[in-house]
């Protein structure tokens, strides 16, 4: 059997998913080690944009500065999520010699995930990657978004365990939607993992399997990490939108 | 259960078709690479105006990128070395580092990139060129890959 390189688990619970974007763009930027994150739902809710977001061309601004809804830029590429206690973030920071990809670029690592996630969701008919979602038949649970640097990529994903559609509201649909979407409104393009699995806990632990059998999983904690890190400058690009950048948003263009 | 199988496989095949005919296509295509740019192993481009080295991304890179939807660029005044990330570039899903093949102060960017993105997949060593750099050291190009040189790398590399 091959040796699966080492990975460090950690896992949490409801922890604010701006601090975890901060602590995943620092783990990539400035670690050469390989890096699960799960997240088990975050508090208060949040909007999540990737690197060139609009806000004025995917929020409903005025409600989403009515509800003081945070909204956040984050590192990575891709769309707007809406994530609160009942989301599950995965994430994946890997070293380009640890996988079998032969070239770090986008669409080959997103393929390598659907191999890797198989196993999480044997047991849930039409389980596949489809553009870049990972979906049961024609409906999306999973939004995913990378960054890749220096033979390093991050990749994570937002599972819907469960959303509520009043804060589905606050998002726009996109000018930029997969192809499958064919115009659905948003409740008719995603569905609940919690229709699909019996609880939170074994759709965790499958995950974990899942990657078990690619990487040696060794579990952290925060306190490890803090201490390891080093104060090496780099790139900070995750931040939250203020309210006056949000009122500014309006005068834009749509 | 059976397509969960066979999609993988069927994905790991077309991939591998596509490396194999690589050289052939590559030899019927136009403007892959150019051939009086130098180029760096992680795909910029470099084309030199007197002191000023023009910056961008291979045709290679745009397409394994896929469509641009993205570019961000560094300030004008910008101290640069050699190796270092200038910007990056989204794709889609995916945000990719692009990295200086020479050192020197940014002089210009292509601003025609904040709304059209797509110049740089419609013409990386053209409209699609990103930054210009006033050069630090010009005995840096020489280290860079000269056209056949690059590809040469992306055959060996099975690019």
């Amino acid at each position: 059997m091959a040796r699966r390189p080492p990975m460090h688990l950690l896992r949490l619970q409801g922890f604010s998913i701006f601090h975890q974007l901060k602590l995943e763009e620092r783990l990539l930027r400035t670690t050469s080690q390989n890096w699960c994150l799960i997240n088990e739902g975050t508090s208060p809710p949040a909007i999540v944009m990737g690197i060139s977001g609009k806000p004025e061309q995917l929020l409903d601004v005025k409600a989403v500065i009515r509800d003081g809804i945070s909204v956040i830029r984050r590192f990575s590429g891709g769309g707007t999520v809406i994530v609160d206690e009942n989301t599950v973030f995965v994430t994946l920071i890997c070293g380009g010699d640890s996988v079998p990809i032969p070239k770090l670029y986008p669409r080959p690592i997103m393929d390598w995930t659907e191999e890797l996630y198989v196993p999480a969701f044997r047991s849930i008919p039409g389980f596949q990657l489809r553009e870049h979602d990972y979906v049961f038949g024609d409906r999306k649970f999973g939004g995913n978004a990378q960054s890749i640097t220096r033979g390093r990529f991050l990749h994570h994903t937002s599972f819907l365990w469960d959303y509520q559609d009043a804060r589905m509201a606050y998002l726009r649909h996109p000018d930029r939607a997969p192809a499958y979407r064919v115009n659905r409104q948003h409740s008719d393009f995603i569905c609940r993992l919690k229709d699909h699995l019996p609880s939170r806990e074994v759709f965790v632990d499958s995950i974990v399997h899942a990657f078990d059998h690619q990487f040696s999983l060794e579990e952290t904690d925060l306190d490890a990490i803090q201490k390891t890190l080093t104060d090496v400058p780099h790139l900070n690009s995750t931040y939250v939108l203020s309210t006056c950048q949000l009122e500014e948003s309006l005068t834009q263009k749509q | 259960m059976a397509q969960q199988l066979l999609r993988p496989w069927a994905v790991r095949s077309a991939s591998a078709f596509r490396q194999t005919m690589a050289p052939f296509f590559q030899r019927f295509s136009t403007a892959t690479v150019v051939d009086n740019l130098r180029y760096s192993k992680s795909h910029e481009w470099t084309r030199l105006e007197g002191d000023t080295a023009v910056v961008g991304i291979t045709h290679h890179a745009q397409e394994a990128l896929g469509d641009v939807v993205f570019v961000d660029l560094p300030e004008v005044g910008k101290a640069i070395s050699q190796g270092d990330s200038f910007g990056s570039v989204e794709s889609v899903k995916a945000v990719s580092d692009v990295y200086s093949p020479v050192s020197g102060e940014v002089v210009e960017v292509n601003s025609e990139l904040t709304e059209s993105p797509g110049l740089v997949n419609k013409g990386p060593f053209e409209e699609g060129w990103m930054m210009k750099l006033k050069l630090k050291d010009p005995a840096e190009v020489q280290s860079l890959l000269t056209a056949e040189s690059y590809k040469q790398y992306i055959e060996e590399e099975g690019h």
